[in-house]
């Protein structure tokens, strides 16, 4: 332990630990608001070190808080992620085993797919063979459901992705259990299950979508940055500047604030 | 390979004796076998027990579940048990010193322990990153209740206490389910409140007060700070709750 924590990172961390995943927005609100009630010193630019402060002795118990970006429009987030056993084990405390067995059927689905989307109507089908107890319809609904709310999934109209959070705690597992499948960001060097894949059958490469809408901002006749084979897909648009300050478009990106309410860990 | 480690676990066991019994009681060690302990595992193992035993409270924790020292000995500390009080003793400085919090033996028969907070709670988090806060609002008022009263009160007054705000135990509420069900089980079950028989009634009659976690995390000097506020008086003017207030104060934090 280099710097003692004071009650400021205490603080933030608590938060943290009842959150799971907080926006970089809501991180910079935090930490201010942590220093103003415990009367530290407030830096607006040092949130990073701040959180250092944190991460340094939270190594000894196998826990890290980290960063990591949202595969819809770029956006920062935090996450407090668990080292120890970065693979689904995480979850146990909080699900039965055929929950548990769904979701490893999801992630292995949502793996399998070049655009990281899966239906709610695969995953029904799915739920109908799981080998430790099989699910009715309306029981799967309520376990996704569950995992929306608990911010391990995200879903919209129907179609189920693995959540900011969930990638960025299980980014070990995802790359241990299936480095077959996995690409990375050609532009960012992350994983990337959500993005755009170049037309060459002999690149191949794979963009997140925020990336190529980065990469390709104000060119008119873009080309894959790898094999310079024209890049035949619709290029999106910015969503969001990262280091802007407008909070709206960001705050889209977590899950809407009314599911909070009904979450898991309430405190008091 | 596996033969070789259940010779050392057998050696180990030759050196201290260990109790054996599951339920995870403790002979108390003499400080010889300690020490002989202590040698027998390397500093880094025992840092890795330190790091999951917090883990585990942790996530009981985030249930509000109370932990009993038997499930920790049995899930987690296992043939580490001789190091218990080390172990423990470490688990709860990592507890204050990390995460602002504090382990708390309910029950000192049978091993009971919470976590319980030490920072106050802030009014004002920002971006609604505090959920649940409605439950608070009305755990706050039944303790306030049972502290006006002096330290425990029948059911039927927080029932009525209750109604006057339009919470009522018998009926479904939108906000909080079933209300007599929150209060005397989720309530009771996360140490906020005691709920129990009083003796020789008939019919049966229960009666309330304040639990472990309560008077661990809940300061009464603020509560009647705004009590106080409420009827526009000093905290002062009553007597007894100011001087309990006052007093707790001191051994709170």
């Amino acid at each position: 332990m280099s710097r003692p924590m004071g009650d400021s990172h205490k603080r933030f961390l608590q938060t943290m630990m009842r959150n799971g995943i907080i926006s970089s927005v809501q991180a910079k609100a935090l930490y201010r608001h942590c220093c103003e009630t415990h009367g530290a010193h407030y830096l607006p630019d040092k949130l990073e070190e701040f959180i250092d402060v944190i991460n340094t002795t939270l190594q000894p118990m196998f826990m890290h808080i980290r960063k990591g970006s949202s595969e819809e429009d770029g956006a920062q987030h935090y996450a407090l992620v668990n080292m120890a056993e970065t693979d689904i084990t995480r979850m146990s405390s909080d699900y039965a085993d055929n929950e548990l067995e769904l979701f490893r059927k999801t992630m292995d689905m949502i793996l399998d797919t070049e655009n990281g989307i899966v239906s709610s109507t695969d995953l029904l089908n799915c739920a109908d063979r799981l080998q430790t107890k099989k699910m009715k319809k309306k029981e799967t609904e309520h376990v996704l459901n569950k995992f929306v709310q608990d911010k391990w999934l995200n879903e919209k109209q129907g179609e189920y992705t693995l959540s900011t959070r969930c990638i960025i705690e299980m980014e070990q597992y995802i790359r241990k259990v299936y480095q077959d499948l996995i690409r990375l960001c050609y532009v960012c060097h992350n994983i990337v299950l959500q993005g755009q894949i170049c037309e060459n059958p002999d690149c191949g490469i794979k963009m997140h979508y925020y990336c190529v809408a980065r990469y390709f901002k104000g060119r008119i006749d873009p080309h894959c940055p790898s094999c310079s084979i024209f890049w035949a897909h619709e290029i999106p648009e910015i969503q969001s500047e990262p280091q802007s300050q407008s909070s709206s478009a960001r705050e889209t990106a977590t899950p809407a604030p009314s599911t909070s309410t009904t979450r898991r860990s309430r405190r008091l | 390979m596996s033969q070789n480690k259940r010779a050392a676990s057998q050696n180990r066991r030759s050196q201290v004796v260990l109790d054996e019994d599951d339920e995870g009681s403790l002979t108390q060690p003499s400080v010889s076998q300690v020490h002989k302990a202590r040698e027998n595992f390397t500093p880094v193992q025992v840092d890795r027990k330190v790091a999951e035993v917090v883990q585990f409270i942790l996530i009981k924790d985030q249930k509000k579940v109370p932990v009993r020292r038997a499930d920790i000995v049995k899930h987690v500390i296992k043939e580490y048990r001789i190091l218990y009080q080390d172990i423990m003793k470490r688990a709860d400085r990592t507890f204050e010193q990390v995460f602002g919090l504090k382990l708390v033996e309910i029950d000192s028969k049978n091993h009971v322990y919470i976590l319980t907070n030490r920072l106050e709670q802030s009014r004002d988090e920002p971006n609604g990153m505090c959920p649940g806060n409605t439950k608070t609002g009305l755990l706050f008022v039944i303790l306030s209740v049972i502290f006006m009263k002096g330290g425990s009160v029948k059911e039927t007054l927080v029932w009525n206490t209750l109604k006057k705000l339009r919470v009522d135990a018998g009926e479904k509420h939108e906000e909080f389910g079933d209300v007599k069900k929150l209060i005397t089980d989720e309530f009771v079950r996360q140490k906020y409140l005691e709920y129990v028989r009083i003796p020789h009634t008939e019919p049966l009659e229960y009666e309330f007060r304040w639990g472990q976690r309560a008077v661990s995390e809940v300061s009464k000097l603020k509560m009647l700070q705004f009590i106080a506020e409420l009827h526009d008086q000093e905290p002062q003017s009553w007597t007894l709750q100011y001087r309990e207030a006052t007093s707790t104060e001191n051994n709170l934090r």
